[in-house]
């Protein structure tokens, strides 16, 4: 992360809005030093391959360029980008789902009770014990088992931090639907890790 | 407390949003339930791991073509 040469401090984000807006590409760029590796991954967890992802991050950024000076503050700048990406993201996987397979809506059987059914412990540490990639793999496995609707939300929610509010405004959701997707979304993807990551009694 | 009403108290009990009676009585159950601790435990892993900012990284390649495009796209604008 950039300091600013006279302070040594981290600039606020606002400042770097404004300066942006006023036509400074450094400040622009410091931006996009600051959130690429977050929209890269948003990217990824949405389309579920690298090529997508990278599409997504472009697109994201130099509409993010083209569209500043219309971005009317009344959002952290970070949740306007995410917005941004999320609409390309969506884009990618319309255009894919027209192509072929890829299941973007709620399969119908979703509305009923969510049910535990892996109960076992998990090895401690995965991500000190499997390969990176490896453990990747997994994760991105799992999260592509799951309606659209419901990955969205929680990669929203629980990764990139956004409230309830700002996910159900972003997604046309009510919030009581943010919060039954996110809870649905946790313990579906906990079942799906549950297979591979539990501690298998025979072993 | 049953255990399917421990498992509706998730999300509030994870994100730190139930009130303390309830929080106590969630935890009474989840000290006597190996099952729920073990949806509870897993569950709070399973955000732990999407949130684990080394993996995903972002491949230098593909930050270069990000720069790149965009100051491309920045001095065809100042034309």
């Amino acid at each position: 992360m950039a300091h600013s040469p006279d302070t040594g401090l981290v600039k606020d984000e606002s400042v770097l809005v404004t300066e942006a807006k006023a036509g400074s590409y450094a400040a622009f760029e410091e931006l996009v030093n600051r959130y690429e590796k977050k929209i890269y991954r948003l990217g990824l967890n949405l389309t579920g391959n690298p090529e997508d992802a990278e599409d997504v991050l472009q697109e994201t950024f130099l509409k993010a360029f083209e569209h500043l000076p219309t971005f009317r503050e009344d959002s952290r700048f970070y949740t306007w980008i995410v917005r941004i990406a999320i609409n390309q993201g969506l884009m990618k996987l319309r255009k894919r789902r027209s192509s072929k397979e890829v299941q973007i809506e709620d399969s119908s059987n979703d509305d009923g009770d969510i049910i535990p059914r892996e109960f076992a412990d998990w090895r401690p540490n995965p991500e000190q014990e499997l390969e990176r990639t490896e453990l990747e793999a997994i994760l991105q496995n799992a999260a592509n088992s799951l309606p659209m609707t419901f990955r969205t939300v929680f990669f929203l929610r629980d990764v990139e931090g956004l409230s309830t509010e700002e996910t159900a405004e972003m997604l046309n959701l009510s919030e009581g639907a943010v919060k039954a997707r996110l809870f649905r979304a946790r313990l579906r993807l906990r079942e799906e890790l549950s297979k591979t990551l539990k501690i298998k009694k025979d072993s | 407390m049953n255990c399917k009403n421990a498992i509706q108290q998730i999300t509030g009990y994870l994100d730190g949003n139930l009130d303390e009676d309830l929080k106590r009585t969630l935890e009474v159950h989840l000290n006597g339930c190996h099952h729920c601790k073990a949806v509870f435990d897993t569950t709070r892993k399973t955000v732990d791991l999407y949130c684990d900012g080394k993996l995903f990284p972002l491949p230098s390649k593909v930050r270069e073509r990000l720069h790149d495009a965009l100051r491309a796209k920045c001095e065809a604008q100042s034309k």
